[in-house]
């Protein structure tokens, strides 16, 4: 079986930008970050419903760690101010932990479930955590240069939706 | 023969922001474009604790006990690492929107409001959403180009959205938001610690040293000690004020911004939906709790095709746009005069921070 891990520097090689979609915040808890679980139209035929809201539930859940009030946070905001705030200079903050986590879980997410399916997900930090910018991408060369049948298309770009079915 | 190694100079992401901000030490340092009046609170703490600790102290480090210069100075390096903490860091700017995201959140305002026709003005932009029961109307930012997030607000002198925007200090040179405001609270907190501090010791002082040699001769001794207690005086009323203003305003999970616009003064039984209802909590969770990094990534470095195009400049862009009359006073409750925080030299200068001072003001 070729390898599942569809090459992004292929992707993009291979492929050109058709449209992004933008998903927004969801403010109704109040100030903390969190994205809309609404599934855009524009998707509907490049990736299933449950995999896309999987994702945004997940990243929901870790803005949600990175914010949360409690013990720990509380204990390193003390700590902070007692060291007038040079602690920083060494240590990282709880929050830039979980942003790292986010984003090595963003790439993995593009690497097994997004770029297959012609996809890419963006970094919210990278939009100033306003948006998960989704780009979607139209497969323009005739050969197969991406792996498998997993892969985006077989070449033209009528073959996204082939691409989503091959992929079930 | 000697091999020549020509160095790219890298672009770094600050270079290119758009805003009205000065960035120092390669865009590790971030503050607004006015900053005299910062340079006048550096030189005001710098000066009056330098006479304190070059005339006083030693008198009241022999005559009393060397715990005074001490505590001193403890009080002195805190507010001074608070005080450049709060001018230097991002307040918590939400960066402008990419032409595609732009485009984005047209089409659906279109969609939502129906194309307007060439030459009307669109009406205003709006996005309601329901938090802990109350209905919260997010405002779209005309210069950003975005919807801005609850609590956060448009600073005309910067030129950015700021997110929990509270107002913008020309006695920091900086706005303060959700990243700096407890390094804010902190400062005004020490600062008036430390005043208090040294008007007390040097009443302590002059009332030492006349006993023994009387009050003129001491004043001719040390003529620092009336400067230092002028200072002092106009400076108690001013920033202790103001410490219990934000205290108050920490307590009740506020900013100024939304005390001067009376955002939830109870009439119309609107609550502060952002409150815990509890003072230790709300104390916690604004001096205590996570503080999310910077979103502008400053120092990142600009691929070289990008660095050679430059972000449209605000100045052409706001006076293009009908309804960016509205956004400059977003910041200030509209019978307040949005000049204040811009033309800072008409204040008197002893006072710190003056919006929220009015704001005391106003609500006696």
């Amino acid at each position: 079986m070729a390898t599942e891990v569809h090459n992004l520097q292929e992707l993009r090689r291979s492929a050109s930008l058709a449209t992004k979609v933008f998903i927004q915040r969801d403010y109704s808890d109040g100030t903390i970050c969190q994205f809309q679980t609404k599934f855009p139209p524009e998707l509907d035929s490049r990736i299933e419903r449950q995999l896309f809201e999987e994702t945004v539930k997940t990243l929901n859940g870790f803005y949600a760690e990175a914010e949360k009030i409690g013990g720990s946070s509380y204990l390193e905001g003390c700590l902070a101010c007692a060291t007038a705030y040079f602690i920083f200079l060494c240590m990282e903050t709880h929050y830039e932990k979980v942003l790292k986590k986010i984003s090595r879980y963003i790439q993995e997410q593009n690497e097994k479930i997004f770029a297959p399916r012609g996809l890419l997900l963006t970094d919210p930090v990278e939009r100033g955590m306003r948006v998960i910018e989704i780009s979607i991408y139209e497969d323009r060369c005739s050969s197969g240069s991406s792996s498998s049948g997993s892969s985006s298309g077989s070449g033209s770009s009528s073959s996204a939706g082939g691409g989503g079915a091959g992929a079930r | 023969m000697s091999v020549m190694v020509v160095r790219k100079k890298v672009t770094r992401k600050w270079e290119k922001l758009p805003g009205r901000n000065t960035f120092c030490c390669d865009g590790r340092v971030m503050m607004a474009r006015q900053k005299g009046i910062f340079y006048l609170t550096l030189f005001l703490i710098l000066g009056t604790c330098t006479l304190f600790f070059a005339f006083e102290c030693r008198y009241l480090a022999v005559q009393l006990s060397p715990a005074i210069p001490v505590f001193a100075a403890m009080l002195f390096l805190f507010s001074m690492a608070t005080l450049l903490r709060t001018s230097f860091s991002d307040p918590g700017v939400i960066p402008r929107a990419l032409p595609d995201e732009a485009a984005f959140i047209e089409m659906e305002i279109e969609a939502t409001n129906g194309a307007v026709p060439q030459g009307q003005r669109p009406p205003p932009r709006i996005k309601n959403f329901q938090i802990n029961n109350q209905i919260v109307k997010l405002k779209y930012c005309y210069t950003c180009k975005i919807f801005r997030p609850p609590r956060a607000s448009h600073c005309s002198i910067c030129d950015n959205c700021v997110e929990r925007f509270d107002h913008h200090c020309p006695w920091v040179g900086n706005c303060v938001g959700k990243r700096n405001y407890r390094y804010f609270y902190l400062f005004i907190l020490s600062l008036s610690l430390l005043t208090i501090y040294v008007f007390a010791f040097n009443i302590v002082y002059v009332a030492l040293k006349s006993l023994k040699i009387g009050f003129l001769e001491t004043l001719k001794e040390t003529p620092g000690t009336v400067l230092e207690v002028l200072i002092c005086f106009f400076t108690l009323w001013s920033v202790v004020g103001l410490t219990g203003f934000h205290t108050f305003l920490v307590a009740l999970n506020q900013t100024t911004n939304e005390d001067i616009k009376g955002s939830w003064t109870g009439k119309n039984r609107v609550q502060n939906p952002y409150s815990h209802g509890n003072i230790v909590k709300n104390c916690c969770e604004v001096l205590c709790g996570p503080l999310p990094p910077s979103v502008l990534d400053r120092r990142g470095i600009l691929p070289l095709e990008e660095s050679g195009s430059r972000p449209p400049s605000t100045q052409e862009t706001s006076s293009s746009l009908l309804p960016q009359s509205p956004v400059p006073t977003e910041h200030m409750n509209a019978n307040e005069m949005p000049e204040d925080t811009s033309t800072p030299e008409e204040m008197p200068p002893p006072e710190p921070p003056e919006p929220p001072q009015e704001a005391v003001e106003a609500e006696k």
